[in-house]
C-alpha cells in the first residue's frame, strides 16, 4: 500500500530478468532430462563391442574411435531391412485407409446431417478413448479366425482401429470450421459430393488432413503390442517388434547393435516431425484449446 | 432467390453410405471385439465350457492379480501427476522465453514424444543394465551408492514410472502451451499494473484460464497410461515377482503367453469400468465446451 506505485517499474524489469533465468535454467534441465537417453543410444551405436564391453572408461563418450559397424551389419547381415520394408508396407496401406475412410465419414459427419449421425459422432470419440490393450485378446481370436495370424495383414485390419477415430475426430473439427458459403457457392456452380469434396474440402481444409496422416502413420509406424502379440515369424515382423525380440541373441546382448537398430527405426517418425511439427501439434490443440 | 439444387441437404442416403465403412469398422473391430471379449471370459482355458464368473472369482482369489490393481492404479497415478508437473513447468519455461526461440527449445523437447515408445524404453534398458549402466557409473562418480534399478521391486515401479514421465510429459507441454498462448496478454499487463508478483499471476491468471485443459489432458493421459504396455513389457517384462505388472502386461502374459485368453481377457475387462468413467467425464467436458462455443 505505501511505496508500491513507486516501485513497479525497476522491480518489474528485475522480475522479467529473474525469470528468464529461471526459464532458461529450467529449459536446460529440461532438456537434458530429455535428450540424454537417446544421446546415450547413439553414442552407445557407434562404439567398438569391445568398448562397450569395458567398464573403466566413461559410457557417456566415444573413447576408442567412432565406428558405423553396428549400421553395417544390421542393414547387410540381419533382418532389420526385411522389418523396414514390412513396418513401410503395413504403415503406407494403414494410412491410405485411414484417410479415405475418416475424410468420407468426417465430410458426412460434419456436413449431411442424418439420423443418427449425432450418435455415430459421439461413437468415433469415444471410440478413439479405446486402447489398444483392451481389446488384443479378443482381435486375437478375430485375427486368427480370418486366418491372418502371423502375418502383417493382421497389422493392417486392426491397425485402422486406433487411427480412425482419432482422423475422423480432427476432419470433422477442421471440415465444420470451414464457412458454408463455400459448398454453397460450389453447389450453385453444380458441383456434386465428390467434387465438393475434392475442390473444395480437402484443399481447404489440407493442414488438417497432414495432421492426421501424420497422426495414422506414427501410430502404425510405432505400436507394439498387436505385432508382438499376432506376429511370431521374423520374415513377417515390423521394426518394433523386430528389434526388441531378435536383435537380442541368446544371453550376449549386442548392444551396439540393438541402439543402432532402434535409432534407425526411430527415424522415420522424427524426421517426418522435424518437417510437419506446427501442422501436428495445431491439428492436436485445435480441438482443446478453443473456447 | 435462387433454390439450392435439393442434392446436399436433403439426401441421408449419400450421407449414410459415406459413414458405412466407419461404422463398419467401430461395429466390426471394436463393438464386436468387446462383446466377445465378455463372452471369452465366460469360458474354461480351453473354450469349451461356460464356467460363468469363474474367472473372474479365480483372478478376485489371487494375490498377484490384486497386486496388478494396486501397481497399475499408483503407475497411472503418480505417473500422471509428474508428467502434468513437468509438462506444466516446461510449458511456462517456453512461454516465458523470446519468441524466437520458442520454436527450436519446444522441438528438443519433444523428441522422447516422437520416438516410438517400445524403442526409446530400450535405451532405457540398456541405461539400467545391472553391470553396464551408465547412470550408476554418473551416481558413484559423485560418490553415491549405485542403483538396483530394475532388479528391486520398489526401484523397478520407480523406473517404470520415470520411463513413462519422461516418453509423456511432452505431451503435456504441448497442450499446456497451447492453451498459455490462448490467453491474452491484456490480462497479464493489468496485473503488472496492480502491481502482482509472479506466482500471484500464476495462481491467479494463468491456472484458471487453463484448467480445463489441465483437467481434459489429465483425464486422457490416465486412460493411456492406465492402459500402458511398451515400457513394462520390455523394460522389467512384469518382474521382479510380478511387482510391476499392469492389466495390459499381465494380459498378455496369462492370454497369449501361457494360452489361457479367457483369463487373459478377464484380466483386460477389468480396465473397462475404469476406462468408460473416464470416458465419460472426458466426453461431458467436451460435450460442455462444444455447447458455449455454438
Amino acid at each position: 500500500m505505501t511505496a508500491i506505485p513507486f516501485a513497479t517499474a525497476p522491480s518489474l524489469r528485475s522480475n522479467r530478468r529473474w525469470a528468464l533465468i529461471a526459464a532458461y535454467a529450467c529449459l536446460g534441465i529440461f532438456v537434458i532430462f530429455f535428450l540424454f537417453p537417446p544421446y546415450y543410444m547413439l553414442v552407445t551405436s557407434l562404439k567398438t563391442n569391445a568398448e562397450i564391453a569395458e567398464l573403466a572408461s566413461n559410457p557417456w563418450i566415444v573413447t576408442d574411435g567412432v565406428t558405423f559397424g553396428h549400421y553395417e551389419h544390421l542393414l547387410t547381415e540381419s533382418s532389420f531391412p526385411r522389418f523396414f520394408l514390412n513396418t513401410t508396407i503395413v504403415t503406407v496401406i494403414v494410412v491410405a485407409i485411414t484417410m479415405v475412410i475418416s475424410v468420407l465419414a468426417a465430410y458426412s459427419l460434419a456436413r449431411l446431417r442424418f439420423w443418427g449421425s449425432g450418435v455415430l459422432a459421439t461413437g468415433v470419440f469415444l471410440t478413439y478413448l479405446v486402447p489398444d490393450t483392451l481389446l488384443f485378446i479378443p482381435l486375437f481370436k478375430i485375427v486368427g479366425w480370418l486366418g491372418l495370424l502371423d502375418t502383417y495383414w493382421s497389422l493392417i485390419l486392426v491397425y485402422p482401429t486406433l487411427t480412425v477415430p482419432f482422423c475422423t475426430w480432427i476432419m470433422i473439427g477442421y471440415f465444420g470450421s470451414i464457412p458454408r458459403e463455400l459448398d454453397e457457392a460450389a453447389l450453385i456452380d453444380g458441383a456434386n459430393h465428390l467434387q465438393m469434396l475434392l475442390k473444395v474440402f480437402i484443399p481447404v481444409a489440407l493442414p488438417g488432413l497432414i495432421a492426421a496422416t501424420i497422426f495414422a502413420f506414427t501410430v502404425s509406424w510405432a505400436n507394439f503390442l498387436y505385432p508382438l502379440a499376432y506376429i511370431y515369424s521374423e520374415s513377417e515382423m515390423v521394426l518394433t517388434v523386430g528389434t526388441v525380440t531378435t536383435l537380442i541373441k541368446g544371453d550376449v546382448f549386442h548392444w551396439g547393435g540393438l541402439m543402432a537398430g532402434a535409432l534407425l527405426a526411430a527415424a522415420p517418425p522424427v524426421i517426418l516431425y522435424a518437417f510437419l511439427m506446427d501442422y501436428y501439434i495445431a491439428g492436436l490443440t485445435s480441438g482443446a484449446t478453443k473456447g | 432467390m435462387r433454390v439450392l439444387p435439393p442434392l446436399l441437404r436433403r439426401k441421408p442416403a449419400v450421407a449414410v453410405l459415406m459413414c458405412v465403412p466407419l461404422f463398419a469398422l467401430i461395429l466390426g473391430l471394436v463393438a464386436y471385439p468387446f462383446f466377445h471379449a465378455l463372452f471369452l471370459a465366460t469360458l474354461n482355458k480351453a473354450e469349451t465350457a461356460f464356467v460363468g464368473l469363474d474367472n473372474f472369482t479365480f483372478l478376485f482369489g489371487r494375490q498377484t492379480f490384486w497386486m496388478v490393481v494396486r501397481q497399475s492404479l499408483l503407475f497411472a497415478l503418480v505417473a500422471v501427476v509428474f508428467k502434468a508437473l513437468i509438462g506444466l513447468a516446461a510449458a511456462h519455461a517456453i512461454n516465458t522465453i523470446p519468441t524466437k526461440g520458442q520454436r527450436k527449445w519446444r522441438g528438443m523437447m519433444l523428441i522422447p514424444w516422437v520416438i516410438p515408445p517400445a524403442l526409446s524404453t530400450l535405451g532405457w534398458w540398456w541405461l539400467f543394465e545391472p553391470t553396464y549402466s551408465a547412470i550408476n557409473w554418473g551416481l558413484t562418480k559423485f560418490a553415491l551408492p549405485a542403483v538396483p534399478w530394475l532388479s528391486d521391486t520398489f526401484w523397478a515401479r520407480f523406473s517404470i514410472i520415470l520411463v513413462n514421465v519422461w516418453v509423456g510429459a511432452p505431451f503435456f507441454l504441448i497442450m499446456y502451451l497451447a492453451a498459455l498462448k490462448s490467453i491474452p496478454g491484456e490480462l497479464y499487463e493489468a496485473a503488472d499494473m496492480d502491481g502482482a508478483g509472479p506466482w500471484q499471476k500464476f495462481f491467479y491468471i494463468t491456472l484458471p484460464m487453463i484448467r480445463n485443459i489441465i483437467a481434459i489432458t489429465t483425464l486422457f493421459s490416465i486412460i493411456v497410461t492406465l492402459a500402458n504396455f511398451d515400457i513394462v513389457r520390455v523394460l522389467t517384462q512384469g518382474g521382479p515377482l510380478n511387482s510391476t505388472h499392469l492389466f495390459a502386461t499381465y494380459a498378455f502374459r496369462v492370454g497369449i503367453e501361457s494360452g489361457d485368453i479367457p483369463l487373459g481377457a478377464a484380466v483386460s475387462l477389468f480396465m473397462f469400468p475404469m476406462l468408460a468413467i473416464l470416458a465419460f467425464i472426458i466426453l461431458r467436458n467436451v460435450r460442455r465446451r462444444a455447447a458455449s462455443l455454438a
